[in-house]
């Protein structure tokens, strides 16, 4: 018996306990969560919302995090896995077949675990630039389709359904907003917990291999292609069951849940929360939804925020936010904290200089050119701002450079900081 | 009995240019065979031929008596026949003690199991924590491999090969750019992993082939000039020439 052994049998040990309480605190978020929102309906919807989007995320990363396959046609299983199970729910109320409402992901899963083998089996051949086409190529394919056969997809009305009508289970029809909460708070917890077993397993690990080095894991016994396929049929099948949610919730399922659109927002989720995480996406999920479904209340434009975040995370957090966050365990942990947040107080000024110089050149130029004649006055930030004079332009871009350049400043000696007191942190922490 | 490897005039050709011209080698079961030659004579595509890198242009390759011909990689892995590579081939991103799970799991039986947690599965780690201690690489466990010293991670590299007991071992190059205290640690942890097994070695380093091998082909723009014990190999005339007739490579 090496010291080995004894200190990963330690490890495990603390691993499990850690992850089963954390589990346990995920199940009882989950489930109190509504009592915090005082019978708001607009909460629970978001909420709903968010909780697709983790399971459509998180199947996304099985794909670009763990298995290092960048993926422009999610839409596709998300897309197929809803509209197939719009029909099934159809079929449920015409007692062709019967299901509980509750099962109905099931076949949303399974019809995206068929399409994940089907199409994985020859697109998963490489990863790079050929999967990346393959699957934007199949992505648009599908998308055109919709409007092609009408029968099926519904045209431009897309398909309808009642998720009132199928059989009670327990005396829960579906009927409120809650009782569909707590099924997709149900089914997110489930299909994260199966998502993070499955990084676990053996084939999980080797699709971690897969990523980093395809031809060595070739000559350990692995086919880099039935690995790579393995992980697409899974991504399929959760990305399906998070579309089977999508129809129950909304009732309606039409050709944008497979259009560019629904594809690229896994992408977006991934990249801003952390493909290096497992809880990355999860937190890209909550951050673009609670984003898109507030700022869409307040501006027309909330997407090209979106775009500018994106954008942003790519060239300054690579490690998306998740990975911001865990810069600073350590210096938590340490309870050093409190040296390192008088500098970032200082720099956050600049920084929301720039932002609000961005947000108010692009409202103010928004508004100036959609603005009905004779109506150039318009209210930003609670100020009524004249958008056919210079002033607010010279204004915006003016904290904008400012704010620019006091930051670029003011940034080396924050980076400085921060590596001094995380050194100090890990230096401190551990003897 | 049947060989380990049998080669039988094995070619292979790129475009018009042919690198291995007929080869016909047999390998004993249980031998440890240096195969040398002078730079550009083919002995990493004489590898990737055998390994299911590359397919031959003509000609057999037998593992333990079976047609491996063409089949790739992970097929002939399976079959038993596991090899390093010149240029370290590891999996950067994660830990050593990952790296060589990563070796093991398939031959124990688990394969593309998405139903066995990896984590607790004792069999697997006990097995990965012996092949750590074999490679004396037990302290650094929790690295990421990306972040090894050279030596280390050639040490990782035959860690990985042997980790999943496959009984016919190909190195290519295993002490390649190593100082003399790391190459002499290489052979003791070689001789080490190659008891009882079959150990194909291509090496530059003539110090390390006369001390491990028990026979040595010699390979000269793409076929094997002389096959023999290391003593017989030395006096070898053909040999003798052709070394003197490119480099003068002794005990480089």
């Amino acid at each position: 018996m090496s010291t080995l052994t004894d200190m990963r049998r330690d490890m495990n040990a603390r691993m499990f306990k850690q992850q089963r309480n954390m589990w346990i605190a995920v199940a009882l978020v989950l489930g109190c969560l509504p009592l915090f929102y005082g019978g708001s309906d607009f909460a629970l919807t978001v909420s709903i919302q968010i909780g697709m989007m983790i399971i459509f995320s998180l199947a996304y990363n099985m794909l670009l995090g763990q298995g290092g396959m960048l993926s422009f046609g999610m839409a596709v299983y998300f897309g197929m896995g809803g509209f197939l199970s719009m029909h099934f729910m159809n079929m449920i109320e015409a007692d062709t077949v019967w299901l509980p409402m509750a099962l109905l992901p099931v076949v949303g899963a399974f019809i995206g675990l068929v399409l994940g083998l089907i199409i994985g089996s020859f697109s998963t051949r490489k990863a790079g630039t050929i999967f990346a086409m393959i699957s934007l190529g199949i992505g648009e394919l599908v998308a055109a389709s919709s409007l092609i056969f009408v029968k099926f997809f519904g045209g431009e009305e897309g398909v309808t359904g009642d998720r009132t009508m199928g059989p009670e289970m327990f005396g829960v029809d579906f009927a409120s907003e809650l009782e569909v909460y707590y099924l997709v708070a149900a089914w997110v917890f489930i299909a994260t917990l199966l998502m993070f077993l499955f990084s676990r397993t053996p084939v999980g690990r080797m699709a971690n291999a897969v990523r980093d080095n395809p031809e060595r894991a070739e000559f350990v016994g692995y086919s880099q292609r039935f690995v790579r396929l393995i992980s697409f049929a899974g991504a399929g099948l959760f990305s399906g069951l998070a579309g089977s949610l999508f129809a129950i919730t909304y009732e309606i399922v039409t050709e944008e849940t497979l259009n560019a659109v629904t594809s690229g927002a896994p992408l977006i989720m991934v990249m801003i929360g952390g493909a290096g995480y497992f809880i990355g996406p999860i937190i890209g999920a909550i951050f673009y939804t609670l984003l898109s479904t507030v700022l869409s209340n307040y501006t027309e434009i909330w997407l090209m925020y979106v775009g500018i975040i994106f954008v942003l995370t790519i060239m300054y957090l690579p490690a998306g936010l998740t990975g911001l966050l865990l810069m600073h365990n350590p210096i938590i942990k340490a309870k050093k904290l409190k040296r390192i947040l008088p500098v970032y107080g200082k720099i956050a000024l600049p920084v929301i200089g720039i932002f609000l110089g961005i947000v108010g050149l692009l409202e103010v130029g928004h508004y100036a050119h959609n603005a009905s004649a004779g109506d150039m006055t318009m209210s930003l930030f609670f100020v009524s701002v004249d958008t056919s004079s210079y002033l607010p332009w010279i204004f915006f871009t003016g904290i904008l450079v400012g704010g620019f350049m006091l930051a670029k400043k003011q940034a080396p000696s924050v980076a400085e900081t921060y590596e001094e007191v995380h050194k100090e942190a890990l230096g401190g922490g551990d003897k | 009995m049947t060989s380990a490897i049998h080669l039988v005039d094995l070619q292979k050709s790129f475009g018009q240019t042919a690198i291995i011209r007929g080869i016909n080698l047999e390998i004993k079961k249980g031998e440890r065979h240096a195969i040398i030659g002078p730079n550009g004579a083919g002995k990493s595509t004489l590898f990737h031929l055998i390994s299911g890198k590359y397919e031959p242009t003509a000609g057999s390759v037998k593992l333990h008596g079976n047609e491996i011909t063409g089949l790739p990689p992970y097929e002939i892995y399976r079959k038993g026949l596991s090899r390093s590579f010149q240029v370290t081939n590891i999996f950067h991103r994660m830990t050593v003690y990952e790296n060589v799970r990563c070796g093991i799991m398939w031959n124990m039986g688990y394969k593309y199991s998405f139903w066995n947690r990896v984590d607790t599965t004792e069999e697997i780690n006990l097995k990965t924590e012996a092949v750590l201690e074999e490679i004396g690489m037990v302290e650094r466990a929790m690295t990421p491999a990306g972040l090894l010293t050279y030596a280390e991670q050639r040490a990782l590299e035959i860690g990985i090969t042997i980790a999943g007991g496959a009984d016919v071992i190909m190195l290519d190059e295993p002490t390649a750019g190593m100082s003399h205290s790391e190459t002499e640690q290489a052979v003791a942890l070689i001789r080490k992993i190659s008891e009882n097994k079959t150990l194909v070695m291509v090496e530059h380093d003539m110090g390390v082939v006369f001390g491990l091998a028990d026979r040595i082909s010699v390979l000269v723009y793409g076929e094997i000039i002389a096959t023999d014990t290391p003593d017989r190999i030395k006096e070898n005339e053909a040999v003798q020439e052709a070394y003197l007739g490119t480099e003068h490579d002794d005990d480089a």
